[in-house]
């Protein structure tokens, strides 16, 4: 009895689960396949979801294109700098908005809440002002400083979060056998933040190399270029005819995105003091 | 290790003040890029929508009052994306907390194809706004999309429509993708908090005979509801504000129907130079995001002081 009464509502949760992958992953599906078909192919009527032939030469192509391979190398550089800069910066300030309890503390953390409120479309133009007063302008460099303090307010908060779930106790204990606060933060607290820093560095990384509205605004030579804007023109220009490398292009700039991401999940899942207090 | 002991406990609070003192400094790196290029400008910004800047260099700038504002009163253009903007927010928003949300329910149970669906449902936020664009584009080619196919298939008319380019569909499809971008976090935040409910709570609700909307009135709303309303609210702010993904899968049109404020704003600064007056632009985006909030969390506090 109960079993014929479940199963219609079995049905339908799967349908459900069947049109949430669809939804879901259909597009990636339907891209990387519009990557491997032949120009021809893509000119007749019917498109079937798999390649009638796979068609490699798209992402020769696209990676032939002046300019492509030029902007994944600088959005290469740009994100790793960023993510070194940015972390090198967010571990010790981290620490220090959540170990100590002042007034700077709260005023910090304020800060980082009230940041998120402003909107791109009020800050761009005096930060377009305050990059070209520092002749920054169209440059790698002023991109960078730019993504770092976009990416700072996240980094301290996750940072900030990170510190305040280690025992402050063991840091006393190091404090009473004559450690300076220096080697504290170095000996003590940093290996336990390994998992924290790693995560956010990635999530730093991805936000950069995913980034569009700035390097916008803030970027004009095509020899500086970031991926996304690259890639955002060629869609504008030729990719309306040559939709194959297109597609093509779109999955490579995709795939450091989703291995990135892949990565943090588990780290995020890895306990965070798993072995630390143990030990 | 006696004496380490004796020590905290003796002054336990001046300890902490020893090790701690001058670990202000470390915040001294943070602290100064953000002051240059965080505060500084945002404080400016508010201040350029007084003034009459433009984009040039040697041009002398003064300031003009509410000028730039009582000009954008009579702005007609930019009022009708500022209701293209809300309409957006508002309706992305929605969308994608009741799809962000199902998908959590369903990912709280034992079903198959949960490993698949759960990497799936991150897919989006992994991805890169810009390709998120191209990728739709791509499906929605009237061309050389599967749409028209699928249409054809489930005999449904209207396969041939151009979704991004026809003047009816543009805007709801542009939703749409707007929901599959923002679903991932609504998704993760969600399970993240069903899977918080001890199970004992719910097996007791069985036992109690409560049915299955009771336990989910009862027991699963109330232990979402925070984290939910966070998540509408910060969902409001960034797609009010989002750019990049209408910038490039319609560059506001056809016809204006998704020419967002940001779109406006940029084009604005950076197509005409009117910093001053884009300034102004961005300081009533600003205000009506907090309005927005504003009314959002007040109707929010009434309803949790009634239930």
């Amino acid at each position: 009895m109960k079993t014929e009464k479940m199963k219609p509502t079995r049905i339908f949760t799967y349908l459900i689960v069947l049109a949430y992958i669809l939804f879901l992953g259909f597009p990636f599906v339907w891209m990387l396949s519009t990557s491997l078909k032949s120009p021809i192919e893509l000119l007749s009527l019917h498109q079937s979801l798999l390649p009638k032939k796979l068609f490699f030469e798209n992402y020769s192509i696209i990676l032939n294109k002046r300019g492509l391979a030029n902007s994944a190398l600088n959005s290469t550089i740009i994100s790793s700098v960023t993510m070194v800069l940015t972390t090198i910066v967010a571990i010790p300030a981290g620490y220090s908005i959540a170990r100590l309890r002042k007034l700077f503390s709260k005023m910090a953390t304020g800060w980082i809440l009230v940041s998120q409120v402003f909107p791109v479309s009020l800050i761009i133009i005096p930060l377009f002002m305050a990059v070209r007063s520092l002749h920054l302008l169209d440059s790698i460099i002023g991109l960078m400083l730019v993504y770092l303090v976009v990416n700072l307010p996240f980094a301290l908060w996750m940072m900030r979060g990170y510190v305040m779930s280690i025992p402050v106790d063991l840091e006393e204990a190091g404090a009473t056998d004559g450690a300076s606060s220096f080697q504290i933060l170095r000996s003590i607290v940093m290996p336990l933040l390994v998992p924290g820093i790693v995560a956010t560095a990635l999530f730093t990384f991805l936000s950069s190399w995913n980034e569009f509205f700035f390097a916008l605004v803030l970027i004009q030579s095509p020899s500086k270029e970031t991926l996304p804007l690259n890639l955002a023109r060629f869609m504008g220009s030729e990719g309306q005819v040559l939709l194959g490398p297109l597609a093509a292009g779109a999955f490579l700039a995709t795939i450091p995105s989703l291995l990135i991401f892949g990565l943090i999940q588990r780290k995020l899942a890895g306990g965070l003091l798993a072995g630390a207090v143990k030990g | 290790m006696k004496s380490s002991l004796s020590n905290k406990l003796l002054a336990p609070n001046k300890n902490q003040k020893m090790y701690n003192r001058g670990a202000w400094v470390y915040a001294l790196p943070a602290f100064v890029p953000l002051v240059v290029l965080s505060v500084i400008p945002l404080t400016k910004g508010v201040w350029t929508a007084f003034t009459d800047l433009q984009a040039g260099f040697n041009f002398h700038t003064k300031f003009i009052g509410i000028d730039n504002f009582t000009r954008l009163m009579g702005d007609s253009l930019f009022w009708q994306s500022f209701k293209i903007g809300i309409v957006w927010a508002l309706s992305v928003t929605l969308l994608s907390l009741v799809l962000g949300f199902g998908l959590a329910l369903l990912l709280n149970q034992d079903l198959r194809f949960l490993g698949l669906m759960r990497v799936l449902s991150l897919v989006p936020w992994a991805m890169p706004p810009v390709i998120v664009a191209v990728m739709w584009s791509i499906l929605l080619n009237p061309a050389i999309g599967p749409v028209e196919s699928i249409f054809k298939f489930f005999h449904i008319p209207g396969g041939k429509t151009n979704w991004l380019g026809d003047f009816n569909t543009a805007f709801p499809t542009v939703v749409l993708i707007g929901a599959w971008v923002g679903m991932p976090i609504i998704t993760v935040s969600v399970l993240a908090a069903l899977q918080g409910i001890p199970k004992e709570m719910i097996e007791a609700a069985t036992i109690d005979g409560a049915n299955s909307w009771q336990r989910f009135r009862f027991i699963t709303l109330p232990a979402v509801q925070a984290i939910t309303t966070a998540l509408v609210a910060l969902n409001i702010i960034w797609n009010f504000n989002s750019f990049g993904l209408v910038f490039v899968l319609t560059a506001g049109g056809p016809g204006g129907k998704t020419f967002m404020p940001a779109l406006f704003v940029y084009n604005e600064a950076f197509k005409y130079g009117n910093f001053g007056y884009a300034a102004a632009m961005g300081v009533v985006m600003m205000l009506a995001v907090l309005g927005m909030l504003g009314v959002y969390l007040k109707s929010r506090s009434r309803h949790g002081e009634q239930s």
